[in-house]
């Protein structure tokens, strides 16, 4: 009897996880589903009661209207190349100063680390107004140049690579490169670097990331349509006096799905990525 | 650290150059993070500060106008209403954020849970759209007209539609949906990485113990996780008090001439680039900076004492 009872409630508490957990998933994937639904319909379907669920058949056709308002494809193409670029800046900036504070020892270097830690506590937008007239000045207002400066700078990336460099890469292998006359640079390109691909991969993921979906200085630095990046043309499109959502949504459709499927691919990674981001 | 350089003194002349070697390649690698950080970071926000005593619109001479921008901003009711409106909706789009995404994580960390990577992922989705792309399909959920998806639902329940676009807590309620929606998967993946780096025979040793399930989650998990909630509180603090693309994509062309959404950054962001009223703008980031500090220390605060008590009551 006793045991009947205990395995009832087990089944309740199994019932109760799964309950909450389909529920928050069926919440997180709807509103995907939405914007699917609204890119597939006329601009009219969404006044309808009730509101429509079904797919319709306008996905190309709302998706030329969107061609016809932004240059899709050449922002897109210029999203990735600022990502691109800066992920790889990135990386090579942190990964030589992460190699520095690991492996070597220098005068004030715990003061240093300290500082680029603190660094990190800055709000960007203290320094917004004055970088604006930075840029300005150096005339790269509107060019890609002068978005992409500002992602350089990036603390959190040292730190990983620290750590990384510091639990993964042996002291004994530097010492022996070094006996074989290897200078610390030819030790960083042919024993660090290979060692560490793993931790480019986390790093990589979470700058590319967070440059793709910055918006506030993508939106302050660029002015030209022309020169606009996915985020900033995306925004662009809420700006038109007629607001056509089939036609806003189709171009939020096309402009994630490329992402979705990385992600659903590289799931693991992306997760993994994050969470060691974040919490290290 | 100076007995190393010592000791490596000792060692000969060979290991010294080496040291110096060492020492010279260091300060060359670490060197450009600190140049771009001078330029683009350090100079900057000092600049703010000096920025902030001037009148300036941004072509013309500076003048110096002493405590005059700061006295501007905060007489200006319009910055009081946007500093009520980033805490409101940090407040309703964070919190709760906090207690769904440890609930989450440890559903999703329950031994017999099958579709384990399946849940996790699609919690976890929403983070990887961006903001833009968020405040877009949000617009559309939460459209004005009584048959958006919002006002559908509301109506399920027999209430009246809400113009969710231009209402005083419509406009809120929408942005903190969106916000909550991106983030609670991302908590929720920390408070599962936290919760995974518990050692399993804490758990053993209080079922022994007798202590039931929910017994272990307040009294191990939830202690054991506080270092965890305190750094997503300090980010979500930070975050919510700098959240900007939401309720500008949201409001679309309306977003800087209305108030009922209007943020402490988007007023810093419509003085700077709409009235060219550079000096109060950077009054105004600086006191962006104060409040800041102040929440993530309140906060941090509030969230360590909370729950070392609870701990202190196990």
């Amino acid at each position: 009897m006793n045991e009947t009872a205990s395995k009832r409630k087990f089944s309740m508490n199994k019932l109760f996880v799964y309950m909450f957990l389909s529920l928050a998933s069926l919440l997180s994937l709807f509103p995907f589903y939405w914007m699917f639904v609204m890119a597939t319909q006329t601009s009219s379907a969404y006044n309808s009661i009730p509101p429509t669920i079904a797919p319709g058949n306008l996905l190309v056709e709302n998706f030329q209207k969107v061609l016809n308002q932004i240059d899709f494809f050449g922002a897109l193409w210029t999203s990735f190349v600022l990502c691109s670029i800066v992920t790889l800046v990135v990386l090579f900036i942190s990964s030589l100063a992460g190699f520095a504070f690991a492996k070597f020892y220098f005068p004030a270097k715990n003061v240093l680390f300290i500082t680029i830690l603190l660094t990190m506590i800055i709000p960007p937008q203290l320094g917004l107004i004055p970088q604006y007239f930075l840029i300005a000045n150096a005339g790269l207002l509107d060019t890609l140049a002068g978005v992409m400066i500002l992602f350089f700078l990036n603390p959190l990336g040292i730190f990983l690579m620290r750590q990384y460099i510091g639990d993964s890469v042996p002291d004994e292998l530097i010492e022996a490169a070094k006996l074989d006359g290897c200078s610390n640079f030819k030790i960083y390109r042919s024993i660090v670097l290979p060692i560490i691909l793993p931790a480019f991969a986390t790093l990589g993921i979470i700058v590319f990331t967070a440059v793709w979906g910055e918006f506030l200085w993508q939106f302050t630095i660029l002015r030209d349509p022309d020169n606009y990046t996915i985020q900033v043309a995306l925004a662009s499109l809420r700006n038109t006096v007629n607001v056509d959502f089939g036609m806003i949504l189709s171009g939020v459709f096309w402009a994630t799905m490329p992402l979705i499927i990385i992600f659903l691919l590289f799931n693991r990674l992306f997760i993994s990525s994050i969470a060691e981001g974040s919490v290290k | 650290m100076d007995s190393v350089y010592r000791k490596g003194n000792k060692g000969g002349k060979k290991k010294s150059s080496e040291k110096r070697k060492n020492m010279i390649s260091s300060y060359l690698y670490i060197a450009p993070f600190f140049i771009i950080f001078g330029v683009i970071g350090l100079y900057p926000a000092l600049f703010s500060f000096y920025l902030a005593f001037q009148s300036w619109n941004g072509l013309g001479d500076m003048s110096f106008v002493g405590l005059n921008n700061f006295r501007i901003v905060l007489e200006d009711p319009l910055f009081w209403k946007s500093l009520y409106n980033t805490i409101i909706i940090g407040l309703i789009g964070t919190a709760p954020q906090i207690v769904i995404g440890i609930i989450l994580a440890i559903l999703l960390n329950v031994a017999f849970l099958r579709f384990r990577s399946f849940f996790r992922v699609t919690i976890f989705m929403p983070y990887i759209t961006s903001m833009v792309a968020v405040a877009l399909i949000f617009s559309v959920i939460f459209s004005n007209h009584e048959s958006s998806l919002a006002n559908y639902v509301l109506g399920l329940f027999g209430m009246e539609p809400v113009s969710w676009a231009t209402s005083e807590w419509g406009t809120k309620i929408a942005i903190s949906v969106m916000v909550f929606w991106r983030w609670v998967g991302y908590n929720t993946i920390i408070y599962l990485a936290g919760i995974q780096s518990i050692p399993n025979d804490v758990y053993e040793a209080a079922t022994i113990d007798g202590a039931n399930k929910f017994q272990q989650v307040i009294h191990i998990t939830l202690p054991l996780l506080k270092p965890f909630i305190i750094l997503t509180v300090f980010f979500s603090t930070v975050g919510a008090l700098q959240l900007f693309s939401e309720p500008t994509v949201f409001l679309g062309a309306a977003a800087f001439t209305r108030d009922e959404a209007m943020t402490v950054v988007m007023y810093l962001y419509r003085d700077a680039f709409r009235l060219q009223s550079f000096g109060t703008a950077s009054a105004t980031a600086i006191i962006l900076l104060i409040i800041i500090v102040i929440f993530a220390a309140i906060n941090t605060y509030v969230a360590s004492g909370r729950l070392s008590k609870k701990k202190g009551r196990g």
